[in-house]
């Protein structure tokens, strides 16, 4: 095979770079997207097929079983993962990064160490791959066993939990310098599993409620677990692939945080939302509180009526699958000349994003799927607001109860509505554990059932009153 | 300029670029941007790579780097297909 000259894969990586940062920049639009994503996988290739004629490259056995392995299990996951499932494969996908970064890193110090070219600084640099990668592959195990329901989604406190945290963190780090000045293995193979710890202990605190923040975290950290293995490499592809990726997370974790009012640090250390509340209460507790509820007819007589019609959906809709039940809806309603609008909460769903995907999935166009301050100025002119396994988000105690837990959190305005419908299973609160005051306003009724036999009720009624 | 003094600019430099192209991002697509994110992050293929087709590389860097490459590739195409996947979904209406 020809082989590349040092200089010439170097312009191949940043041909590679310039390609990744264009595919991200495609992600600005829909339109532009699926190019974006082309652009990103030319760019990958580019850098592989670079890497593999540099005169680094002497055996390829090994290389060729493991991409093909890689290609097949990856192929597989990406064509059989179900659209709700997506925060579970993206974890999974974190801890995959965070581990090989690990492997990297011992790896390169084993190769290193045999041709007895291991330096302090180098060292130094192998211990930061190797703590972050082995923090984001047990966080993102932890992540996805809480997505995926194994765990539970429960936030796991226990007193001293800080002061634990804080000592495994110093410990860790003196037992990294202990190995960039020594060449230790012992502190090497001792550091490298309290970082396995720490990536436990740091995510079993965070509750159900925030795992659109641990999802966009653990993003931010499979990227610096990238820049970490391009410093010890001294290789620029993989430090520029890290910091975007870094920051990308970074900015999806701010940006989730400021949805909910929160602060990183209280999301981190705050262990908000129980995952589950139990107590599975109807109709009776619903009158009992001085809340109505609403037959699906009722809804389907508002809606066809409508001039304007806001359907909220949050997580519950992906639980129930109801986004298709919801797609025929809304052509129902436009067949009738009622204006049908989706609104979405940054912090829906258990990704960022992830309700756009699912309603996308349904076929559901996207201009008809609104975020937040594009739609919180329609509500007021709006007949009937619909809201479908979403809770916290349009809790008007978010603006009005200063004791309220998620006082100050942005929501969608759903009270501002003439009607409002509100789809629920029970009368649980929802992740924050806090009781909705929407409930109680004169103007909003509960539709009690699963949400997609309750959506489609509603889709038969239509039918069957067809003009 | 050493060697790693270079890389800390390009490192930083990058962080600035991430900082601003990541902003435009269009909020509807945030789930793609994480799985594009997580596949272009399968670059430590790279690196896996390196460790792997070393000369005389020792059984445990090559059994290591063996992984390390697997895990990657997952990655990197599982990355990919899935956010090829999503982005065809995301459709304009039929007019």
């Amino acid at each position: 095979m020809m082989e590349l000259t040092a200089n010439t894969q170097a312009l191949a990586y940043l041909v590679s770079a310039v390609l990744f940062i264009f595919a991200l920049k495609g992600l600005t639009h829909p339109r532009t997207a699926r190019r974006g994503n082309f652009l990103g996988m030319a760019g990958m290739a580019i850098a592989i097929i670079a890497t593999l004629m540099g005169a680094n490259i002497s055996s390829y056995g090994f290389i060729i079983a493991g991409v093909a392995g890689g290609a097949v299990i990856g192929a597989i996951l990406a064509f059989r993962v179900q659209m709700t499932a997506m925060p579970q494969l993206v974890a999974a996908l974190h801890s995959f990064v965070g581990m090989a970064a690990v492997l990297v890193a011992i790896g390169t110090f084993l190769n290193k160490r045999a041709a007895g070219e291991l330096n302090a600084v180098l060292m130094g640099e192998l211990s930061a791959g190797i703590i972050i990668g082995a923090i984001t592959f047990t966080g993102s195990v932890i992540a996805f066993g809480k997505l995926q329901g194994i765990l539970s989604g429960a936030p796991v406190k226990f007193s001293g939990q800080h002061a634990l945290n804080a000592i495994l963190g110093i410990a860790t780090l003196a037992l990294g310098v202990h190995f960039a000045l020594t060449g230790s293995l012992s502190s090497l193979v001792l550091m490298t599993l309290l970082a396995f710890v720490i990536g436990v202990t740091l995510i079993i605190p965070i509750g159900g409620a925030d795992m659109p923040v641990i999802v966009s975290m653990l993003n931010s950290y499979s990227g610096w677990a990238a820049a970490a293995t391009g410093f010890t490499l001294h290789n620029n592809l993989l430090i520029i692939v890290g910091a975007l990726v870094g920051f990308s997370g970074a900015i999806l974790s701010y940006i989730m945080c400021k949805a909910m009012n929160r602060s990183i640090i209280n999301v981190v250390f705050g262990g908000f939302g129980s995952g589950d509340s139990g107590g599975d209460s109807g109709a009776g507790l619903a009158a009992q509180k001085g809340v109505k509820s609403a037959a699906v007819e009722d809804a389907v007589y508002w809606m066809e009526d409508a001039n304007k019609v806001i359907i909220i959906p949050g997580y519950g809709m992906a639980v129930a699958q109801a986004q298709h039940s919801l797609k025929e809806m809304m052509l129902l309603l436009e067949a009738r000349g009622v204006e049908v609008k989706f609104a979405v909460h940054p912090v829906a769903g258990r990704m960022p994003g992830h309700m756009n995907v699912l309603l996308a999935e349904a076929d559901i166009p996207y201009e008809n799927v609104l975020e937040m301050d594009d739609i919180n100025a329609d509500f007021p002119s709006c007949d009937v607001a619909l809201v479908v396994g979403a809770n916290d988000v349009v809790n008007p105690a978010a603006k009005t109860d200063p004791t309220s837990p998620i006082y100050g959190m942005p929501i969608l305005e759903a009270n501002k509505a003439r009607q409002i419908f509100f789809l629920k299973r029970s009368m649980r609160p929802g992740y924050s554990g806090v009781d909705n005051l929407l409930f109680y306003q004169d103007n909003c009724s509960l539709v009690f059932g699963d949400a997609k036999d309750t959506i489609e009720g509603m889709v038969n009624a239509l039918k069957g009153t067809g003009h | 300029m050493p060697d790693s003094l270079i890389a800390l600019y390009v490192f930083v430099l990058a962080c600035f670029i991430g900082y601003y192209v990541v902003w435009g991002v269009t909020p509807a697509l945030h789930t793609p941007l994480v799985a594009l994110t997580n596949a272009i992050s399968g670059i430590v293929l790279v690196g896996a790579l390196l460790v792997t087709g070393l000369e005389n590389v020792g059984t445990a860097a090559e059994i290591m780097g063996f992984i390390a490459v697997l895990l990657a590739s997952i990655n990197v195409f599982g990355g990919f297909l899935v956010t090829n996947r999503m982005l065809s979904m995301f459709k304009k209406k039929e007019k």
